[in-house]
């Protein structure tokens, strides 16, 4: 077993000392995820207006009328329909027949007067984005009455946002969790893929081959080294997500981390999984962006998952990303435990177990 | 350096043998039946031209390569199946460079000392004693990359011994190197072979071919001839003589179309003409030749060399139409 980890140790340390000396890699690990994570976060302009909006006015005063008249002003949303009660405004969202609802309570006069409790709510699908990013019109909505001094607590708005669990009001927030999945996707994969398929372009595969070396070891000693690199880059966007755009660490940091290097182990062994297939570094870059599209398309970080067809969904569940975003999205934003999703890790850790073997059991020491 | 006898029983003498051995490519027939019986303790050189199928050889008594048809030993075990016992005990130095170029000599030798899992303690000492033995030591700490090419051949001959192989596999090892380095590089062999060593070698270079123990030829993928060089220069088959003469181009030009003639070559003023056995008086004959052309001149018989073997066995019958006539 020793001689096992000694070479283990040859191929990572060899790796090691190869990726020091390539700057290019090296200027892509820190480059990418700083790059996409200004992109998508300032660029990316997911105000929708006129959004349809139904409301409920159980309180039927001039000011909660004047609430109204000022969200539609806003431009944001269109009040299309009105509700009496509470549920019907829910079946509304529900069936998709308006994209808000507003719900104005029977006390709205004196919680605005109080100031301790948000007046109204806002009912928002939390799942999608794009209406996530518009809710932030309205929540930064002055209060209707000019007699109030303007709100300078923060903790208490004028609208509550319910069956919303992004309580911050950026899309940023949304989008930065889901965001280091893409990243290490799109990275890690190329790196594992092309680190192996380089060796037989350059041709030290066959002088590899011809050694004591063992196709699991020359897997995995190819691997560790860039487990370290995701997760250097894993904390590079959150840094860059929590300076920029106030992205939050709900959950256990630990529980962050540990997600991460599970997903960054199954991207690592796809990548691996390809290199068998490509004898070229070009071929390899095309399998990887094959695999990286319906990732991103798919995985519910661009779109919500539950609005796509079933077909999608099922291919979408093979996808080691979807189970990603719902993990580091729960644990970010929700702040859940790790353990609470265990079906999820399960998921990820099946698909590197498989990876794994597959490329090992493909990897032959042969030329032909 | 122990060397420990293989552990199934077999004529302890041979390293290598291969029957029937056969490698397609599609249509392409690589390697064609090959017949191979290497001694141990010797060097036996592959020589032939571009495509002939040394390197496809080397590659399947390597077990790199699945033979198509055939058998190989080596070193007592069967070849590709028990390919994983012997990467211990070979060595292997491929036509291409193969070792990292953005790793140091001594990063790449430190590597190959790890995967060949030598004991912790010897590494840095072996490692020393390589790069002393393949005059290394000043280049240590450049990058592989950045070698001349006679370095680079001499570090991976360094990496390809590193572990003390049995059998030393060498593909062209001296292509681009000048012949002065040629020369320490085959000391450096023979001081192996001393050392117990059997190695394998594919060349291009006659020089380096007769100093091999035996030699096979190969040409499109068979063996035309294999003795020892002595031997294949004695039993060439065909007459050599030697022309001294001021119209070279011009009488190259008119023995050639001769049926009895196999091959010219010009050397500047001289011309090396080999004449099928079955004329008695060669030199006469050429004289003739030159006389009837007005040319002045002199042709005297003379000793085969190896390259007149390498042109008369690797000589293709579709290039010498008269031949066929
Ligand atoms: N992987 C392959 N696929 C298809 N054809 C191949 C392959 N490898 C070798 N060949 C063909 O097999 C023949 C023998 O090749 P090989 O490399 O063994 O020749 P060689 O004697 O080593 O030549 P050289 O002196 O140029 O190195 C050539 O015609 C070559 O084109
Ligand atoms: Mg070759």
């Amino acid at each position: 077993m020793s001689a096992c980890f000694t070479r283990l140790f040859a191929i990572v340390r060899k790796e090691v000392q190869q990726l020091r000396r390539d700057r290019l890699t090296f200027a892509m690990i820190v480059g990418i995820p700083i790059l996409q994570i200004l992109l998508f976060g300032y660029a990316i302009d997911t105000d929708v207006r006129h959004l349809r909006a139904a409301v409920v006015d159980q309180s039927q005063t001039q000011l909660s009328r004047r609430l109204l008249t000022d969200a539609e002003s806003t431009q944001v949303v269109d009040i299309v329909a009105h509700a009496d009660t509470g549920e019907q405004l829910q079946r509304m969202l529900d069936r998709g027949d308006v994209d808000i609802g507003i719900l104005v309570p029977h006390d709205f006069e004196r919680r605005l007067a109080e100031g301790t409790r948000a007046a109204a709510q806002l009912l928002v699908n939390g799942s999608d984005p794009v209406l996530l990013g518009s809710a932030r019109g309205l929540l930064g909505m002055p209060a209707p009455d000019i007699r109030l001094p303007p709100r300078q607590d923060k903790a208490v708005g004028l609208f509550e946002v319910r069956n919303f669990y992004n309580p911050e009001r950026r899309s940023a927030v949304f989008v930065v969790p889901g965001l280091i999945g893409v990243i290490l996707t799109m990275t890690l994969v190329l790196f594992t893929a092309v680190a192996v398929v380089r060796e037989r372009e350059r041709g030290n595969l066959e002088m590899l081959i011809n050694t004591p070396v063992r196709g699991s070891e020359l897997m995995v000693g190819k691997i560790i080294p860039y487990v370290v690199i995701g997760l250097i880059q894993v904390t590079l966007i959150l840094l860059f997500g929590r300076l920029l755009f106030h992205v939050p660490v709900n959950g256990a940091l630990h529980d962050v981390y540990l997600a991460s290097v599970v997903f960054i182990a199954s991207n690592l062994t796809l990548g691996l999984v390809i290199s068998t297939f490509s004898k070229t570094q070009f071929q390899a870059m095309q399998m990887t962006i094959f695999f990286l599209l319906p990732s991103i398309l798919l995985s519910g970080f661009m779109f919500p998952f539950d609005g796509m067809p079933r077909a999608a969904q099922l291919l979408a569940e093979l996808l080691p990303l979807t189970h990603f975003v719902r993990l580091i999205r729960g644990v970010l934003l929700r702040g859940e435990a790790l353990m609470a999703m265990s079906h999820e890790l399960y998921a990820l850790l099946a698909f590197v177990a498989v990876a794994l073997l597959a490329a090992t059991l493909r990897f032959k020491k042969r030329l032909d | 350096m122990p060397r420990t006898p293989p552990g199934r029983p077999m004529a302890n003498d041979v390293a290598i043998r291969a029957s029937g051995l056969t490698r397609r490519f599609g249509d392409l027939v690589a390697v064609d039946r090959l017949e191979l019986r290497v001694p141990r303790r010797t060097i036996y050189g592959f020589l032939g031209p571009n495509g002939s199928g040394k390197s496809t050889t080397i590659r399947m008594l390597c077990g790199l390569l699945t033979p198509s048809a055939g058998s190989v030993e080596v070193l007592g075990h069967r070849i590709p199946q028990e390919a994983e016992q012997l990467k211990h005990k070979i060595g292997y130095m491929t036509q291409r460079f193969s070792l990292y170029d953005d790793l140091s000599v001594r990063e790449n030798l430190a590597f190959m000392s790890r995967i060949y899992c030598l004991p912790k303690r010897s590494r840095s000492a072996r490692i020393d004693a390589a790069l002393d033995t393949y005059n290394l030591t000043a280049q240590a700490r450049q990058f592989a990359g950045t070698l001349s090419g006679g370095q680079k051949q001499r570090l991976a001959l360094a990496a390809a011994t590193l572990h003390e192989p049995e059998i030393l596999f060498l593909d062209e090892p001296t292509s681009a190197v000048d012949p002065q380095t040629r020369r320490d590089f085959w000391e450096t062999l023979f001081n192996l072979v001393d050392a117990g060593t059997t190695i394998l070698v594919s060349t291009h270079y006659m020089d380096e071919a007769e100093r091999c123990h035996r030699l096979a030829i190969l040409d499109r993928g068979r063996v035309v001839a294999d003795d020892e060089p002595d031997a294949l220069m004695a039993n060439l088959g065909a007459h050599v003589v030697e022309v001294e003469t001021d119209a070279a181009q011009a009488l190259r030009q008119r023995l050639k179309n001769q049926a009895v003639v196999l091959s010219v070559t010009q050397l500047g003023r001289r011309l090396r003409v080999l004449v099928r056995p079955r004329v008695h008086d060669p030199e006469a004959l050429i004289q003739s030749q030159m006389r009837n052309a007005g040319i002045a001149g002199n042709a005297r018989l003379t000793h085969a060399s190896l390259e007149d073997v390498f042109v008369i066995t690797t000589r293709h019958v579709d290039r010498t139409p008269e031949v066929a006539a």
